[in-house]
């Protein structure tokens, strides 16, 4: 599969899921696991374009596919918008959350680029976080959507 | 000697919405997490559990998980003897405090569901885990103590050798203390001329459930062993490790690398960490154990659970005359670090901001066959401020007055300032009257108690409601001399270091260590201020003991308190030993230099010399004052003199749907008073979040367990923690009135919103539907609870029993869970 437009080859037992290839193979320790119940969404990556809780896919469903992880959202060393409005907006704080919350953010904006607030809270309710309180989540998504200016403190 | 220019971008540090630092990190992946380490030939541990509350162990049989692939051991408690160490208890609250011995792992009875029996060493999680399965452990149950008024009661015991589940009684009585009146006294007055007010709140049990789960590495492999943790407080894990294990203090390193999240949840020295430590000893490799978040949930402690009654008395116009507050606090299987003294941290909060004659507290800790609890963000301050915002609400409705008027009739005034307290704490500044004015202004409380008042009159079947808490909390802790007469094991000062290097960067170290706060931030804007330095240029260093050797990490909202502090006093040594290198240099005498923005220069001339020029000037030593120690180095430890008081006004508007109890809140207004504020950005996230938490208190969040004492919200799908789609905008604004306990003028700011939020969140449900009957509603407020306490009306709140969820069956789930009535 292509992992962060790298192409990775492993053997790997059927019952590997796709976050513990990526973390414990791939040494892509930027994807984490936050639950045992796929509720939480920090371990979110896109695979084929959508997506994924990876914590709810097996490594080898990824057979062939192409997954991109926060690690590779970042290009030639500038950030996503996304990653940059939620640092604008004080997005976060652990940062635990942050990188399934971003990825789970750039893949709402790639499907509804100009979202109203109801529709980004409803598009990351799948994601959680315990510092934030999700105001400055909302805001930052909202920035990176191009409707509105950076929080003012 | 130049007359360089002083530092360019000269406008203040201190109260700039500085975009964090450590961000970069936490939004590209490149992260530092414990779990995220790996070493050479490291060994994975799983941990086998009991699935009983309370239990006999009879018999455990490894062998099969020892004949296991790749398996390289499984230990008991027989297995590892004294060598596991000890977990210990930092605050025995009275001398005759009843304290169960608590072992890392169980040797012959478990007490509480989830407790460890057995771990399995294997190369890889996964083999680990598999081989947990295959150990096979034989109980003989024991009766569970479980409702905590029954374990009070000493029904059944949880540890039957101790005889009894009564763990302390604590109390502070303001006629004994010489601060206040005799509280039966004023209670007696007020049952014949005046208003008496009695009501019983509940605390549910709440789960922290900071996002990371817990991770331990320990690398045996140097001449010092190092722990990784995830964990606020790796000073004290340091000092608990050593002082339990044998291991000499000077031969254990602990760092917490990036950690996440931790509210309190991770203020704890851990079973998990003591077994990591001792296996990698023993098997002289390194080991990793990270938790499932079902563990997690199971075995990381638990917060709140207390049953709180509450006398208040009051004379006919509102005056309040005395107030008595009996607790049980539930500390569950252990007494746990902290655990029976966050309820004793309530005890200076009861009486808030009002003006009472008299107070009495009372608390007795108990011991359940529950998961043990402690510390969660707040820590007791939450309880009580929920405990007296909701009864001042009572009080108003019992004598028809406005509860906005009725809290400014009985507070203190902001030129009573400084005020001591019925509970003898020196409050030093505040402002009720400026942030409640604020508050009311904002959230247009005329025009919606108008609404209210016509929705009533109407008989609309939603009802508006109006909730309200104007809260006061003390945090920074703490003065070391307080916590002494206290009984707590260790002081509250805290420490930084500055080093100056010879590049013109600086160093700061400090021991408050952070999760999640923005330390790296807030402390580079201080530090960039004092010393008159670029903020880029300042690096923050902290959560390793190696390289922050004295530190008190970071909980009880202290960090900035107390730890800037510290750092404001490290910063003004390095001035101080500055100044005499500036004038030999400069050929004046010391008393005519000056410093400012950055720069040393002479009192009436134009000659002068940045402090990276006189740093420069110390590393290379050619040109010193004679004897000069060639140093700018500088550290500071800082033990506070006071506690800070941040005040707030928190105001809920919320609707109930009186067919259905569903609850929808529509606005939330809050004005805090956090004095000076370093970086507003910063501020802004701690209290929305923190806001959350408090309201996720009041409406969605509990910890439940069913008759047997199995944790039924034993993961994130039971557990409700609120998301996205739950919240909304809350609207924040600040009042003014700095701190002077402290340099900064500030005050703590990382528990407020926490603290303040559950009474306006329930006393707004409440507020909906009191006129039809209804006085309590037990936290939290769901649907079904709402609507059977209409449908109660005049019982004040029927049982609310069964769980949190509203689809579990009630009739099945009713037996088990939260102890009944919420009356």
């Amino acid at each position: 599969m292509m992992v962060d437009g790298a192409k990775v080859a492993d053997d790997v037992e059927p019952r590997t899921l796709l976050v513990q290839y990526l973390r414990e193979k791939l040494g892509k320790t930027g994807t984490v696991v936050g639950c045992d119940t796929s509720n939480c969404g920090a371990c979110t990556v896109h695979l084929d374009g959508t997506s994924v809780k990876s914590c709810n896919v097996l490594a080898v469903q990824a057979d062939g596919g192409e997954v991109k992880t926060i690690e590779g959202l970042a290009t030639d060393g500038v950030l996503h918008p996304v990653q940059e409005a939620f640092r604008d907006c004080h997005g976060l704080q652990c940062g635990y959350c942050t990188p399934g919350m971003i990825m789970q953010s750039v893949a709402l904006l790639e499907e509804n680029p100009t979202p109203s607030e109801a529709e980004i809270r409803e598009g990351l309710e799948g994601n959680l976080c315990r510092c934030t309180g999700y105001q400055n989540i909302v805001r930052a998504v909202k920035q990176a959507s191009g409707q509105t200016e950076g929080v003012t403190a | 000697m130049t007359t360089l220019e002083d530092r360019p971008d000269v406008a203040p540090e201190i109260g700039r919405d500085r975009r964090r630092k450590e961000d970069q990190r936490l939004i590209t992946g490149r992260t530092r997490w414990t779990d995220n380490i790996t070493l050479p030939g490291m060994l994975h541990l799983a941990m086998v559990r009991s699935p009983f509350a309370h239990a006999r162990i009879t018999g455990i049989d490894t062998s099969e998980a020892k004949a296991a692939t790749n398996v390289v051991g499984v230990f008991t408690a027989a297995d590892l003897g004294e060598s596991q160490g000890v977990l210990i208890n930092a605050w025995a609250i009275t001398e005759d405090q009843v304290t169960p011995t608590h072992l890392p792992m169980a040797a012959d009875r478990v007490s509480f569901a989830g407790e460890i029996v057995a771990v399995v060493v294997a190369r890889t999680q996964a083999e680990a885990r598999d081989a947990a399965e295959l150990v096979d452990v034989d109980y003989e149950e024991l009766p569970a103590a479980l409702d905590l008024k029954k374990a009070a009661a000493d029904e059944v015991l949880a540890h039957p050798e101790l005889g009894t589940n009564k763990s302390a009684f604590w109390q502070f009585d303001s006629e004994g203390a010489g601060t206040g009146g005799n509280v039966e006294a004023a209670i007696e007055k007020a049952r014949t001329d005046g208003v008496v007010i009695e009501r019983e709140f509940r605390q549910q049990r709440l789960i922290p459930a900071f996002m990371e789960p817990r991770s331990t590495v320990v690398d045996p492999s140097g001449e010092q062993i190092t722990m990784w943790s995830a964990t606020q407080i790796p000073h004290i894990l340091r000092f608990a490790l050593a002082a339990t294990t044998g291991v000499p203090e000077s031969k254990i390193r602990v760092i917490a690398p990036d950690v996440g999240g931790g509210f309190g949840g991770k203020l704890q020295t851990t079973p998990e960490e003591w077994l990591t430590f001792c296996l990698a000893n023993r098997l002289g490799k390194p080991v990793k154990y990270t938790e499932t978040r079902s563990e997690s949930l199971v075995s990381a402690h638990h917060g709140r659970d207390q049953w709180q009654k509450l006398t208040l008395a009051a004379e006919k116009d509102g005056t309040v005359t005395g107030l008595k507050v009996d607790l049980l606090a539930d500390l569950g299987s252990y007494v746990s670090l902290v655990g029976g003294g966050v309820p004793v941290l309530g005890a200076f909060m009861f009486n808030a901001i009002y003006k009472f004659p008299a107070y009495q507290f009372n608390c007795q800790t108990v011991l359940t066959n529950k998961t043990w609890t402690d510390a969660y963000r707040g820590a007791g301050r939450p309880e009580a401020t929920y405990g007296i915002e909701r009864i001042m609400s009572e009080l108003a409705a019992e004598i028809g007055m406005d509860p906005i008027e009725l809290r400014e009739k009985n507070w203190i005034k902001h030129e009573e300032f400084p005020f001591t307290t019925v509970a003898g704490l020196e409050y030093d500044t505040g402002n009720y009257e400026a942030a409640t004015a604020k508050a009311l202004e904002m959230f247009g409380y005329d025009e919606l108690r108008a609404e209210q008042k016509r929705r009533r009159e109407a008989g609309d079947t939603v009802q508006l409601g109006i909730g309200i808490s104007t809260f006061t909390e003390m945090c920074g802790l703490a003065p070391s001399r307080v916590l002494g007469s206290l009984n707590y094991g260790a002081g509250g000062w805290e420490s930084a270091t500055v080093r100056m290097l010879a590049t013109g960067k600086v160093e700061v170290v400090t021991g408050a260590s952070a999760h999640g706060q923005g330390h790296e931030t807030a402390f580079s804007q201080i530090v960039a201020d004092r010393l008159g330095v670029s903020f880029d240029d300042v690096e923050v260093l902290h959560g390793d003991t190696q390289i922050a050797s004295k530190g008190l990490d970071t909980y009880g909202s202290r960090s900035l308190v107390v730890g800037g502090e510290a750092l404001v006093k490290a910063t003004d040594k390095v001035i101080e030993k500055a100044k005499p290198v500036a004038a030999h240099l400069l050929e004046a005498s010391v008393e005519d230099i000056e410093f400012s923005a950055g720069r040393f220069s002479v009192r009436g001339t134009d000659q002068g010399l940045a402090i990276g020029e006189i740093a420069s000037a110390v590393f290379t030593a050619h040109n010193l004052p004679d004897g000069m120690e060639p140093s700018l180095d500088s550290e500071a430890t800082y033990d506070p003199i006071n506690f800070n008081y941040p005040h707030g006004t928190h105001l809920c508007a919320m609707e109930v749907d009186t067919e259905t109890g569903a609850v929808k809140m529509r606005k939330y207004v809050c004005v805090d008073d956090i004095g000076n504020v370093i970086n507003p950005l910063i501020v802004s996230g701690q209290v929305q979040g923190g806001l959350v938490q408090g309201i996720a208190q009041a409406l969605w969040e509990e910890a439940v367990y069913d008759e047997a004492g199995t944790l039924v919200s034993g993961s994130f799908v039971d557990y409700l923690l609120p998301t996205s789609a739950d919240t909304m905008n809350y609207e924040i604004d600040h009042t003014t009135t700095p701190s002077i306990t402290n340099t900064l003028g500030t005050k703590g700011v990382g528990e407020a919103g926490t603290i303040a939020s559950t009474p306006a969140v329930v006393g707004s449900v409440v507020d909906a539907i009191r006129h039809l009957g209804v006085n309590d509603i037990q936290m939290p407020c769901t649907p079904e609870r709402v609507w059977k306490a209409i449908q109660g009306a005049g019982t004040g709140g029927p049982a609310t029993e069964g769980a949190a969820m509203p689809h579990f069956d009630t009739d099945e789930a009713g037996t088990a869970s939260t102890e009944g009535a919420g009356a």
